[in-house]
């Protein structure tokens, strides 16, 4: 696809004090295509992540998310703009049931959203974008149950169910898989194939595994800068990077 | 589609059905007992508005306010400032002119305090609502666009005449407590609609997770500055009903110790469904009249002493019992509708 | 304003700055290091103006009132670390403001019982007791100059400690990571008990000193407590040097607008604050 990119970031570091985390780092995402960024603890792929989805603001480059400039704009304005962001560590709602969980991050796209008197669960076109969500992460049969008392694995789902209902073009997913045991993992590997057709998705990995089978392209970091950038197939033959973290990885 | 289940929203049916049995005791309560204890019920209810309106803000959103109480306060002092010895001022204009006052107030301090996050939040809401305390304590009178407004200062203000209802007689004790206790039910009522409302869910959503909140694509800011301002609006129609009833206004209504006090109904009663509230408020005055009234043992003025048995209190009930009282008794009857099964 | 009046207005500024500061250091360790916040320190501040007028009238001096109340005092805030305190530690700050304020009511009504509810002055011992010209017009109370050499005093021991030693270095490394601290061995069970202390020290000696200026009274420890807080939240909770600074800041603006703009005096320092927080939502020297 010739299209521009949805997502295209330009330069970015970010440094606290002295220490530049992410230095100098460019990413492009672009609809139908899986972005993997994977690199050992420390990398600065965390750091990464929350640049562009506006929990920190750059020290320097610059963030566009379609036809906008996003550098430096508030998480919630980001998220308006059509990125959605899943957490690394589960961030969802503990107390409430999974049915609301999904249903007040889809709420956020209601025109009502501020509405002081008419019944919340009754809105329509909330509900309809909160259910899709939910059928898309796996999640119907769970709906009803408290988000606190579900195993590890289908909070990780209403993680992304959440987000998904916020109907976002952008994903940011912040290691999707972790904590993850082999059928979930394959589970949410088959719901990632499934979103990449409508989503310019940029994924944080450590599960090589699922990189490998999902990716259409890898950015490998190494102390906040990117030392390789390619198709898997360039990247796995790349001496740099197999020295640095592939090599170290398949002891 | 199931709702949300948590910080007891849901009220169980039995303890649904105690709260309806405690409305009719209080609709019945003028009729079967003294004057002076009616009117003391009716300031019972008065501060269950207040603490209702708190409940919006701690139990709801989680804004821990230590300031709220400067806003009940103004809603008096509109009321004292718009009254006048030598005739009636309207209900009609003055109850929505005391909540508007108080609102306007409360979305100006809170444009300030609602950027502030945790501890500073609290410090803050008290900071400011102490600059109000002394605002009005240290003058008798201000000056503003041209008129002299007459504070009272320490002594406090009266108001002699009650508003004129035109409907109906506010000077009629028994009208008084049964239009207080429409307001509490107004209130009680409009309040979980708006629990239960988009914005409801919203500020809900605000105290479990601020951060995904904003990440969903909610403007928190303005939310929760909203729900302060509603908050202090309501206080305001608390702090008018207190001014109409009790007939005199000072700088002590203000003050931080009745912010702690309305903390503490709330947490006493249960968070989150503004049923607590009311049962916190009237638990809560009931226990103060309890401990001031306490005898002399031995020489010890028990009474007089009514702060340490106060202090005591709270220190046992945050330590013990931080779901209050409609906590307990949930759990009390849950343990009950299992065994009957 | 002339040169007199306004280096008076000015050694004042200094003097109520470096008193707040005693106070707001306190406040500020305690919450940066325990994460516990405490309505109560102003009890201190009074239990020490208190202390100070029961020990020198049974005593005959100021001096050794201070001395012992000092001690008298620490041992206070040891027991009350142990018994009370360190159990709030972990509970969100809405117990431990409610916690905190039921202790506001226990202290107070433990000092009306142990000491009535009278007001009561207290003397400036005759060595302090003179004034020092400093220009024709003005001459300067000893005392208050005494008062404000404790505080700086205090506040360089106090830097010293934090800076300097060995202990110091503990009570940063329990503030900076809690487990770590605690995995390396050092009893951060004491740490948090000897912090405690410098807190309560702190607001006691501030209380004690004050005395003779301030007079002893009922509730004088929710007033100070208000101006504690302010001093805090301009600061920035958890900086000892943002206290020194918003101390001296607000000192002086509440000090000069008493003077300048008597009518807007009490409001001078809340608008202070809210233009800081406008600027900075956490305070000039946030950690």
């Amino acid at each position: 696809m010739a299209d521009e990119a949805l997502l295209s970031a330009k330069n970015l570091v970010k440094r606290f004090g002295g220490l530049a985390a992410v230095n100098d780092v460019s990413v492009d995402l672009w609809r139908g295509r899986i972005h993997a960024v994977i690199g050992p603890n420390g990398a600065g792929k965390s750091t990464l992540t929350n640049l562009l989805s506006g929990d920190l603001p750059p020290t320097t480059g610059s963030i566009r998310l379609g036809d906008q400039d996003i550098t430096g704009r508030s998480p919630e304005r980001i998220s308006r703009a059509g990125l959605g962001r899943s957490y690394q560590k589960t961030n969802i709602f503990l107390p409430f049931t999974v049915w609301e969980n999904v249903r007040l991050a889809s709420q956020s796209r209601a025109q009502h959203a501020a509405s002081w008197l008419r019944r919340a669960t009754g809105h329509a076109g909330t509900n309809e974008r909160a259910e899709k969500a939910i059928v898309l992460a796996g999640l119907e049969r769970r709906r009803d149950a408290v988000a606190g008392t579900i195993s590890h694995g289908e909070q990780r789902q209403l993680e992304i169910a959440m987000t998904l209902a916020t109907e976002p073009q952008v994903l940011l997913l912040d290691e999707p898989l972790a904590g993850m045991g082999t059928a979930e993992a394959e589970r949410m590997v088959a719901l990632l194939k499934r979103l990449k057709e409508a989503h310019a998705i940029m994924l944080v990995e450590h599960d090589m595994d699922a990189v490998f089978a999902l990716a259409d392209r890898l950015t490998v970091m190494v102390n906040g800068q990117v030392i390789a950038s390619g198709t898997p197939e360039q990247i796995r033959h790349d001496a740099g990077v197999q020295a640095a973290y592939l090599g170290e990885e398949e002891h | 589609m199931s709702a949300a289940k948590s910080h007891l929203e849901v009220l169980p049916r039995s303890l649904q059905l105690l709260l309806v049995l405690g409305v009719i005791a209080l609709a019945a309560f003028p009729f079967v007992g003294t004057e002076f204890y009616a009117s003391m019920m009716a300031r019972m209810m008065i501060l269950a508005i207040f603490a209702m309106s708190l409940d919006l803000l701690q139990g709801v959103t989680g804004l821990v306010s230590l300031g709220h109480a400067a806003f009940f306060g103004i809603g008096g002092y509109f009321l004292s400032l718009v009254s006048s010895d030598s005739g009636t001022v309207s209900l009609w204009w003055t109850l929505p002119g005391a909540v508007l006052a108080s609102a306007f107030f409360a979305a100006v301090i809170g444009f300030f305090v609602v950027r502030t996050h945790g501890i500073y939040f609290i410090m803050v809401t008290m900071a400011f609502a102490q600059m109000l305390f002394y605002l009005v304590f240290d003058n008798k009178e201000i000056g503003l666009l041209g008129l002299s407004l007459r504070l009272g200062g320490s002594d406090g203000v009266y108001i002699n005449l009650k508003p004129d209802a035109a409907l109906f007689d506010l000077e009629n004790k028994k009208v008084f407590y049964f239009f207080t206790l429409g307001c509490l039910l107004a209130v009680y009522l409009f309040l979980r609609r708006v629990l239960w409302s988009p914005f409801g869910r919203v500020l809900a959503g605000i105290r479990v997770n601020e951060h995904r909140m904003r990440a969903l694509g909610y403007g928190t800011f303005g939310y929760k500055l909203a729900a302060f301002t509603l908050g202090g609006g309501i206080a305001g129609l608390a702090g008018y009903l207190w001014g109409a009833q009790t007939g005199f206004i000072n700088p002590e209504l203000m003050g931080f110790h009745m912010s702690a006090h309305a903390i503490m109904m709330v947490i006493l009663g249960g968070m989150g469904n503004f049923a607590g509230a009311i049962v916190g408020a009237f638990a809560f005055e009931y226990l103060l009249h309890l401990f001031k009234d306490l005898p002399d043992i031995g020489g010890f003025r028990a009474g007089k002493h009514w702060q340490l048995w106060m202090g005591l209190f709270i220190v046992l009930v945050v330590a013990f019992a931080p779901r209050g009282l409609l906590g307990l008794a949930e759990r009390v009857l849950r343990g009950k509708e299992k065994h009957h099964g | 304003m002339d040169f007199s009046n306004f280096l008076l207005q000015l050694l004042n500024s200094v003097q109520y700055g470096l008193l707040l500061f005693m106070l707001a250091a306190g406040l500020t360790l305690i919450f940066g290091i325990m994460g516990v916040v405490n309505l109560a320190h102003g009890s201190f501040y009074m239990l020490g103006a208190y202390l100070a007028w029961s020990l020198s009238s049974m005593s005959g001096s100021l001096t050794v009132a201070i001395l012992l109340g000092s001690v008298l005092a620490i041992a206070f805030g040891l027991l009350l670390e142990r018994v009370l305190f360190r159990h709030f530690y972990h509970r969100d700050h809405l117990d431990q403001v409610l916690l905190t304020f039921g202790l506001i009511y226990v202290f107070e009504e433990m000092r009306s019982i142990l000491w009535g509810d009278d007001v009561h002055g207290v003397n400036i011992p005759a060595a302090l007791g003179a004034s020092i010209p400093l220009t024709d017009h003005l001459s300067y109370p000893v005392y208050r100059l005494f008062m404000s050499g404790v505080c700086i005093a205090l506040a360089l021991a106090l830097y010293f400690l934090i800076s300097k030693t060995r202990l110091g270095m503990k009570i940063r490394a329990g503030a900076f990571n809690h487990d770590m601290t605690e995995a390396l061995g050092i009893n951060i069970k004491r740490i948090h008990a000897i912090v405690f202390a410098i807190g309560v020290g702190l607001a006691t000696i501030a209380g004690m000193i004050a005395a003779p200026v301030s007079s002893v009274y009922p509730n004088m420890g929710s007033q100070v407590l208000i101006m504690c807080f302010v001093v805090v939240v301009i600061g920035g909770i958890g900086s000892v040097r943002g206290a020194l600074i918003s101390a001296l800041l607000v000192g002086t603006v509440d000090t000069f607008g008493k003077v300048l703009l008597p009518q807007v005096a009490g409001m001078l320092v809340y608008m202070l604050m809210a233009a800081v927080l406008l600027w900075k939502p956490e305070g000039l020297f946030k950690q």
